[in-house]
């Protein structure tokens, strides 16, 4: 457990031991599976739905995908509390953005601000964000924060518990460009291998795609193999 | 009591907090006169970049060529030309530099020209209410390059800009260019400022110069996307063009008063 | 109820134990000290006749996962330096937004002095020395090449406390154990530097970026390589370790006795 006066770490002989427990025993984390790719005409986001304190769920439904704008989305994992608040503050400063200098935040922005608020704070949080988005003069980009706030661009990303679980398998079965279908098999056929290998992960699988046309929902059931329904709005 | 007043003012412009009864801000007024008497500045967008070019009056014989520069870089993608009072410039332009890096610093990228020409134009703006101070005795213009090109006054976006004692005939020659279409290439462009500055200078001929150029290209330009100065080579090319053109023009004139803006005739004095 | 605003919303003490909220340092001293989440690990460079070879892998490892394949660990500062940088990636970043800020602060003159890599050296030092002296230190080892202000190469090493060193050849994190001695081995003290050629200095370096990759666990065979030489910098991203030697292992059966 965390020791006298707030150390978050240690070295260790075998590497780097991360202290995810600077929360109290039984507050709400997301031990999670959560990613985002490119594809030809955007981003997709995926997410699973398990909140957990400990080994209960807290919550079997959760929605983990977050809109900070229009078309400019981030995947949480970590601390609930945490990524909750931090999406909270990008939220406002990209709106403020948009306001002050009339025209929408870039992806790149939106990704800067997160970093910022990660690094600035790391002794403070357990965070680890991925942040995707659409912007027309950028097209889809894709972001990814782990826990120290450094900040990486990426063609795909993928994060939280059940991630390790897949790294073989999204580098074995990722493609550049590929289709919107294609990109949303990818995500998630990736995401239900991570809810089957880890036990923090579970539920649905959601599922955010952006393009041009702005936001696309979809949601995938375990009781239907995640097949269904697909697109929700 | 003794009222001090101008001819003009008639007391409305002793402070720039007052109106006149007819609406007018005269310290305003004032200001611009200043820029009138400075020497010209142009600023041309193309569609592959954009040039800053200045008329920089030699106002000491003993000033070294090259010196007291005129053109700022305020960040790597941007630059500004001011014309009018040097020392106000330079305070602009140091404004212009904190803008841009508190921009980077939250934002951790380039501050978008327009962004930047808005913060600046309500910064000037804001020396037109206060008593305690006096409006910039300048006007601006900046260059920059973020996704494209761009050229900005007072918080406005242009296609060409001209300020200082010449801009009507400088104006007159941007408009002939057709800016709008986006033809024109950043070469061209060079030239073409340089060629713009000597007409401008026709009616400053009393006054030595130096030509000062400045020029942003595309990212896979010459400049790759930052702020730099015209080569010397070029410059001095566009300044060759620029005298043949002239000569071309009113061939009636004598040689030896034309623009005297190379160095190496001016060291021989 | 509860009349102490800051319990509300938490979970009950009663159930769950008091609240530890050590790590809001509402109490004790304030230590800011942190641990490095992703890292780079070794940077290595060696001087040679005319210009500096420096060397890094493109892996951010967040502890024993190779989390990112493609981070760039070596940066160019304008025409005079190159920066090594292992240990922590994110502070990695803070300290190349400083130096990007530094270098477009210095283009503010076109003819400006430039800071060259000694300059940059003196200043990053004393940046990780005033953090460390702040208890928050910037977690990382430095390595910068380039040229002092009399045109000698000039290499040097700067870590999270502030400490500096120079040598003809320097490595941080796991080449200084390894890679050294083969530097010691190649360029033994009494050889001078002059004596040194270019292409030897990169052979060298690539010698030792294999024997990392052999025996470095936090390592990859994907690299940068940059040479700086009054001719100005030349980076080489993304090269592959070459001319590997595996095939011995069909040779070793067993781990005793056995044969077959």
């Amino acid at each position: 457990m965390v020791a006298s006066h707030g150390m978050t770490g240690m070295l260790g002989e075998d590497g780097i031991h991360i202290d995810m427990n600077h929360l109290k025993k039984g507050e709400v984390n997301l031990g999670t599976s959560i990613m985002a790719i490119n594809f030809k005409d955007g981003v997709i986001l995926g997410a699973d739905s398990r909140t957990t304190t400990g080994a209960y769920i807290a919550n079997r439904v959760t929605d983990k995908l977050t809109q900070v704008h229009d078309t400019i989305w981030c995947c949480r994992s970590g601390s609930a509390a945490d990524t909750q608040a931090v999406a909270d503050i990008v939220s406002y400063h990209l709106n403020m953005y948009s306001i002050v200098n009339n025209e929408p935040p870039s992806t790149q922005v939106a990704a800067a601000l997160f970093q910022e608020l990660c690094y600035e704070n790391k002794d403070m949080l357990s965070a680890g964000i991925i942040i995707a988005g659409y912007d027309p003069r950028h097209g889809g980009q894709v972001y990814s924060i782990p826990l120290g706030g450094s900040l990486h661009k990426q063609a795909y990303s993928i994060g939280g518990s059940g991630s390790t679980y897949i790294y073989g398998y999204c580098d074995a079965n990722w493609k550049e460009n590929m289709t919107e279908e294609e990109g949303v098999n990818f995500v998630r056929s990736a995401l239900r291998e991570a809810i089957k290998w880890d036990g923090s992960s579970g539920g649905v699988i959601r599922m955010v795609v952006l393009t041009k046309d702005g936001a696309q929902r979809h949601l995938y059931l375990p009781d239907n193999g995640y097949t269904a329904p697909g697109t929700t709005n | 009591m003794l009222l001090i007043q101008t001819s003009i003012g008639t007391g409305y412009d002793l402070s720039n907090s007052v109106f006149s009864p007819d609406g007018r801000n005269f310290q305003v007024e004032y200001a611009v006169k200043a820029v009138e008497n400075g020497g010209t500045s142009v600023g041309i967008r193309c569609k592959d970049g954009v040039v800053l070019a200045v008329e920089k009056i030699i106002t000491s014989k003993l000033l070294k060529p090259g010196a007291n520069k005129r053109i700022s870089t305020v960040d790597r993608h941007v630059g500004i030309v001011s014309s009018g009072l040097a020392p106000d410039g330079r305070h602009f332009v140091s404004r212009a530099r904190d803008e841009a890096s508190s921009w980077r610093g939250i934002y951790k990228g380039p501050i978008p020209v327009s962004a930047l020409a808005n913060r600046l134009g309500g910064y000037v703006q804001a020396y037109t209410l206060y008593s305690s101070v006096r409006p910039f005795g300048v006007t601006s213009i900046m260059g920059g390059w973020d996704s494209e090109a761009e050229l900005a006054v007072d918080g406005q976006g242009y296609y060409g800009a001209a300020t200082g004692k010449g801009r009507q005939a400088a104006k007159a020659e941007l408009e002939k260019l057709d800016l709008a279409s986006e033809k024109l290439s950043l070469h061209d462009a060079v030239k073409e400022a340089a060629r713009i500055i000597y007409v401008a200078h026709e009616d400053n001929k009393d006054k030595e110069f130096e030509l000062e150029m400045s020029w942003i290209s595309s990212l896979d330009g010459p400049t790759q996307g930052r702020h730099e100065e015209v080569p010397k080579e070029l410059l001095e090319e566009a300044e060759r063009a620029a005298k043949r053109a002239l000569e071309g023009d009113d061939e009636e004139e004598d040689e030896g008063a034309k623009g005297t803006g190379n160095v190496g005739e001016r060291m021989e004095e | 109820m509860n009349h102490f605003p800051g319990t509300w919303g938490r979970p009950r003490d009663d159930v769950y134990g008091p609240y530890d909220s050590s790590y809001l340092q509402t109490t004790g001293p304030k230590t800011h000290t942190q641990s490095p989440a992703v890292t780079g690990t070794s940077v290595i460079a060696v001087k040679f006749k005319g210009g500096v070879a420096i060397a890094a892998d493109n892996l951010a490892s967040y502890g024993s996962l190779a989390r990112f394949t493609d981070v760039k660990r070596l940066r160019k500062f304008g025409d005079a330096a190159v920066i090594g940088f292992s240990g922590d990636v994110s502070d990695m970043q803070y300290i190349d937004r400083l130096l990007e800020s530094i270098d477009i602060r210095e283009n503010y003159s076109a003819h400006g002095n430039q800071l060259n890599a000694k300059n940059l050296h003196t200043y990053l030092s004393k940046v990780l020395y005033k953090r460390r002296s702040d208890f928050n230190p910037l977690w990382n080892h430095i390595l910068v090449a380039g040229f002092d202000s009399e045109k000698k190469p000039f290499l040097s090493s700067a870590d999270l406390l502030g400490t500096t060193f120079s040598a003809p050849h320097l490595a941080t994190g796991f080449g200084a154990h390894l890679a050294i001695p083969i530097l010691r081995r190649l360029f033994p003290e009494e050889r001078s530097i002059e004596e040194i050629s270019k292409e030897e200095a990169v052979s060298a370096l690539k010698d030792c970026l294999k024997v990392l990759w052999y025996r470095d666990a936090r390592s990859m065979d994907k690299y940068s390589l940059a040479l700086i030489t009054q001719d100005g910098i030349e980076v080489h991203e993304d090269q592959q370790i070459e001319a590997q030697n595996w095939a011995f292992a069909e040779s070793i059966k067993g781990y005793g006795a056995q044969t077959v």
